[in-house]
């Protein structure tokens, strides 16, 4: 068998030698009546070129990258990726490695996520960033779970912008320990209002996404404001990491925790996973953080290493007491990001930024002066925002998909207030005849 | 901490310290390799961004100059040659399952097939949107609608949700479901049984679902007792944890006695299916009277482990709890909704999202090309092998390391120190003099019953002649334990690092580079 070596002459041989009779009676603790008296009802194995061919017709039948133009963010974007970056993190020695328990075969792990954590730091302006967490919505989770225990209140008040999808896990999480999740209400151009007063004394943070679920650029001063006045902590969620090189960082505005999604640092979209959970916070709270944290130290003789540090916070030790259940990190995907930072830099990230940016200026100005077509929120953005269309949502994406074109997010199930809309974002990956060609099909101003 | 008497030193300067020693292995060519950071040159650059199609705009003029950033400090500049290299380098420094026996216990490291890898990028799967028409997604929604049949059919549970990210959010989901449905039943209850041989993801995952963790003995004989069970079970408890076989890989012989005490009290039996390999196509957690349990794709299913994740961790329940799923659940439409699969949400009394989207569906996938690989017959050997390598290991070692257990185990095997009491040598010693010996350690001190353990799963993915080798390793081990014990001792080392001062990293952590002068 392709994955199993030894043959039925090697299993004699072992029998023999460790005096088994069989390798049937080395399930003699099962009892009978647990044992199954059947083989398993799935399909029998196939060699790897059937099996290739029938995941080839499977991933056939759905729309890609490789088959359509994409202008549908909504927490998942669409970004080139280096080849360098599939060529360093498919490497076995890294595919195919354990946690690094072991640090002395582990350097490589270890000194990448060192890497990781000192950029994310840098990015966010705080102080220390974790190892990463499984996706950026339990990210936010486990952030809010951080924030009560240090301030050991039970309220969470989120911004209007909070992504959907992420407050339904937040409301998952945090029911057990005893939170509630109290949502602020959107103003007419696309921005949270009246945070404060939803923030009291029981507030142990205010999370706001930045830039919002519907893309406009929240007012991250003012939720600083009014969480120092009470006390609570400033979460600053992002669920689109390429907007830190453009945005001032969150921490430099007084954010006490930045939590997030960094799948736009090199990771496919995957249909939704595996993603890159991110999670930084200040220096006073590292002893609250979840997840694997990698420090620096020395060997016997002096020379730097790095180790998994501070696991007192975790389950493997504090079992119960543990600051969360968490035990795998998104390794692979932190390795990734780590990986395209490194190839992009500082300017080449930035200048991807300040693209990503212009491509929705150029777009947001073409919406504005196609017949049809509306810009329903006025706030500033960065790459993605609100299109009003002439019908419905559904219609409007149905045109541009028939030009091959996936179109955005059908906003009537998130925010019907604003009429039929849709949910737009134009990276690198769009041209500007692209956008011309999408506007010109939700307009339904096209062939 | 630059100018301290601690500060580390750079590698290279002593490297006539690690010349010379004599060990297996090849020592050959080990690379050098600093961080990022210090390879930095202003000006380099790694990558091209196209031009601009569009007209240019000034940020600060739109946004505000308050709200745009003046510079990305932690970033390093540097060509894509540099990158590529280090790296390289770096991946180097790790052992892996490709390198050699990986023989952690609880942790599964079998061979991760090379067609899963190929199979998850196919762009209809890598590079798919999770919100894009269900019209457009027909291909990978089947795969995950298979991949749902599939495993709850090797575990003979009724209904599975992929979407748990690693094991440890699938027992989440199980313990936050085993809740919902006591208090659909207008039942509170309070408290989680937990065996003390447990991981400790267990009360880690109750605790965080607002259940009290009571913690049940296992017997000497390594096993959980039905007397023990009925003594702490009561109709304030809401669950039993259990992981079968155990963490000291012996079969709960007791189980379907156990279940059924539980069930009297109203009490549900959660799974952890961490240690599904030994039973493929032999038992199924289903059939022994679980309601509700985790798998780890990264063990079971040969997903790879990437040096810590990502894992995926669907949960399996029966139907009593299939109302509590989380959602979205992947429906096969009938009727006159035409053919095809649809992402479901209306599941009123779900537990809700655990996941921005549909959990890691690249693992899902790599998952579903092993099952497809291997087939009951192929699953039902791997199980076999992955038993009788085990007992192989026990049955050779058993002399020079003293286990934790008598009688045949499962998928993997606990010995001890004991033997090497009086020598100095412990079981961190034997771990990391392995090192030496071209191995990776095995898990160590787990479970935390056992004093000094050594906890051993080889997986099926070991060859006779490989198992051997590796015996002849910890053999001569011992022998160096009683006969040159500072050998022991002082090991690893051929590693490029020797032991770390891992109290000196917790107390002064240093957790990422800063330029010398702004530390």
């Amino acid at each position: 068998m392709r994955f199993v070596p030894n043959t039925n002459a090697d299993v004699a041989t072992m029998l023999e030698r460790i005096g088994v009779p069989s390798v049937e009676a080395l399930f003699s603790p099962i009892p009978a009546r647990a044992r199954l008296s059947r083989a398993l009802d799935l399909p029998p194995g196939a060699s790897e070129q059937e099996v290739l061919a029938e995941l080839g017709t499977l991933a056939g039948r759905d729309a890609s990258l490789a088959s359509h133009r994409y202008f549908l963010g909504a927490g998942v974007y669409p970004h080139f990726i280096p080849a360098a970056v599939d060529a360093l993190a498919s490497r076995a020695e890294f595919t195919t490695s354990y946690t690094p328990y072991q640090p002395e075969i582990s350097q490589g792990t270890l000194q990448a996520i060192f890497e990781w954590q000192t950029m994310i730091c840098g990015l966010t302006g705080l102080d220390v960033a974790n190892a990463s967490l499984y996706d950026g919505a339990s990210a936010t989770a486990e952030a809010a779970l951080m924030a009560m225990r240090l301030t050991r209140r039970p309220k969470i008040v989120i911004s209007a912008g909070l992504h959907p999808h992420y407050r339904d896990v937040l409301g998952t999480y945090v029911g057990g320990p005893g939170g509630k999740v109290v949502s602020a209400t959107r103003s007419q151009d696309g921005r949270t209002c009246a945070l404060a007063s939803l923030v009291d004394e029981e507030t142990a943070c205010i999370i706001v996404q930045q830039p919002a679920f519907l893309g406009v650029l929240e007012d991250l001063a003012a939720a600083e404001a009014v969480a120092r006045e009470h006390g609570a902590l400033l979460i600053v969620c992002v669920t689109e990491a390429l907007s830190l090189a453009l945005l001032r960082a969150p921490g430099d505005l007084g954010a006490d925790v930045v939590c997030g999604e960094a799948q736009s640092f090199g990771v496919p979209m995957g249909f939704g996973g595996p993603h890159l959970g991110l999670l930084a916070a200040r220096a006073a709270h590292v002893r609250q953080m979840p997840g694997r944290l990698v420090g620096e130290t020395v060997d016997g003789q002096g020379r730097r290493g790095f180790v998994l540090t501070l696991s007192t916070r975790e389950q493997h030790i504090r079992r119960e007491r543990a600051t969360s259940n968490i035990c795998t990190n998104q390794g692979l995907m932190l390795l990734r990001a780590t990986i395209y930072l490194a190839l992009l830099g500082p300017r080449g990230l930035r200048r991807l930024a300040e693209l990503n940016f212009a491509k929705a200026e150029y777009a947001k100005a073409q919406v504005a002066r196609t017949p049809g077509l509306r810009l329903p929120l006025a706030a500033p953005t960065f790459n993605e925002f609100v299109v009003g269309v002439p019908d419905s949502g559904a219609a409007a994406l149905a045109r541009a998909q028939s030009a091959g074109i996936v179109g955005g997010l059908d906003l009537a199930p998130y925010a019907d207030d604003l009429g039929p809309a849709v949910l737009v974002c134009t990276t690198e990956l769009v041209s500007r005849s692209d956008i011309d060609r999408l506007l010109a099909a939700l307009a339904g101003s096209g062939r | 901490m630059s100018g301290e008497s601690g500060a580390p030193k750079p590698h290279g300067t002593d490297s006539a310290a690690s010349i010379g020693r004599v060990g297996h292995g090849a020592r050959g060519i080990a690379y050098e390799e600093p961080l990022l950071f210090e390879r930095s040159r202003p000006g380099r650059e790694g990558c091209r961004v196209p031009a601009s199609d569009v007209p240019s705009v000034v940020a600060a003029d739109r946004l505000g100059a308050a709200a745009v950033r003046e510079d990305l400090p932690g970033l390093p500049e540097l060509s894509e040659v540099e990158v590529v290299r280090h790296f390289t380098r770096i991946s180097t420094w790790n052992y892996a399952v490709d390198l050699g026996l990986y023989p952690l216990g609880s942790c599964t490291m079998k061979y991760n097939p090379k067609l899963n890898e190929v199979a998850a990028s196919l762009p209809g799967f890598a590079h798919a949107h999770p919100l894009q028409p269900a019209s457009l997604s027909q291909g990978i929604l089947a795969l995950l609608h298979d991949l749902e049949r599939h495993l709850a059919e090797v575990s003979g549970m009724d209904r599975v949700s992929l979407q748990p990210a690693a094991g440890a959010q699938g027992e989440l989901a199980g313990v936050m479901m085993i809740r919902a449905y006591h208090e659909s039943r207008g039942d509170r209850r309070s408290k989680v049984l937990i065996p003390d041989s447990a991981h400790g993801t267990n009360p880690a995952s109750a605790a965080l679902s607002g259940y009290t963790c009571v913690s049940v003995p296992s017997g000497p004989d390594g096993l959980l007792h039905p007397e023990q069970v009925a003594e702490a079970m009561s109709e304030d408890v809401a669950a039993l944890m259990l992981t079968n076989p155990n963490t000291l890989g012996l079969f709960e012989t007791h189980v379907l006695e156990i279940c059924e005490i539980v069930h009297a009290k109203g009490g549900l039996v959660y799974g952890d299916g961490a240690n599904l390999n030994a039973l493929l196509g032999i038992a199924r957690p289903g059939d022994l009277g679980i309601d509700v349990m985790h798998f780890n794709l990264h063990k079971t299913f040969s997903t790879p482990h990437g040096g810590g994740g990502p894992g995926a961790g669907p949960v399996g329940v029966k139907n009593s709890l299939a109302p509590f799923l989380p959602v979205p659940v992947v429906r096969r439409l009938g009727g006159s909704e035409g053919e095809g699969f649809a992402l479901d949400y209306e599941f009123p009394r779900s537990i809700g999202r655990l996941h921005a989207n549909f959990g890691n569906v690249g693992m899902l996938v790599r998952a579903f090309a092993y099952l497809r690989s291997l087939g009951p017959d192929g699953l039902r050997r791997c199980g076999e092998m992955a038993v009788l390598n085990a007992n192989y290991l026990l049955a050779r070692l058993a002399t020079a390391y003293a286990p934790a257990t008598t009688g045949p185990v499962m998928h993997e095997c606990v010995l001890t120190d004991r033997l090497f009491e009086g020598t100095g040598v412990t079981t961190m010693d034997v771990a990391k003099r392995l090192i030496d010996h071209g191995y990776h350690p095995p898990t160590i001190y787990f479970p935390l019953i056992v004093h000094g353990a050594l906890m051993i799963e080889p997986t099926e993915s070991e060859s006779l002649e490989g198992l051997d080798q590796f015996v002849a390793a910890l053999l001569e081990i011992a022998r160096e334990a009683r006969e040159e014990p500072d050998l022991v001792r002082g090991a690893p080392h051929h590693t490029r690092v020797s032991r770390l001062d891992e109290t000196r990293a917790a107390r002064r952590p240093v957790l990422r580079w800063q330029p010398a002068g702004e530390r």
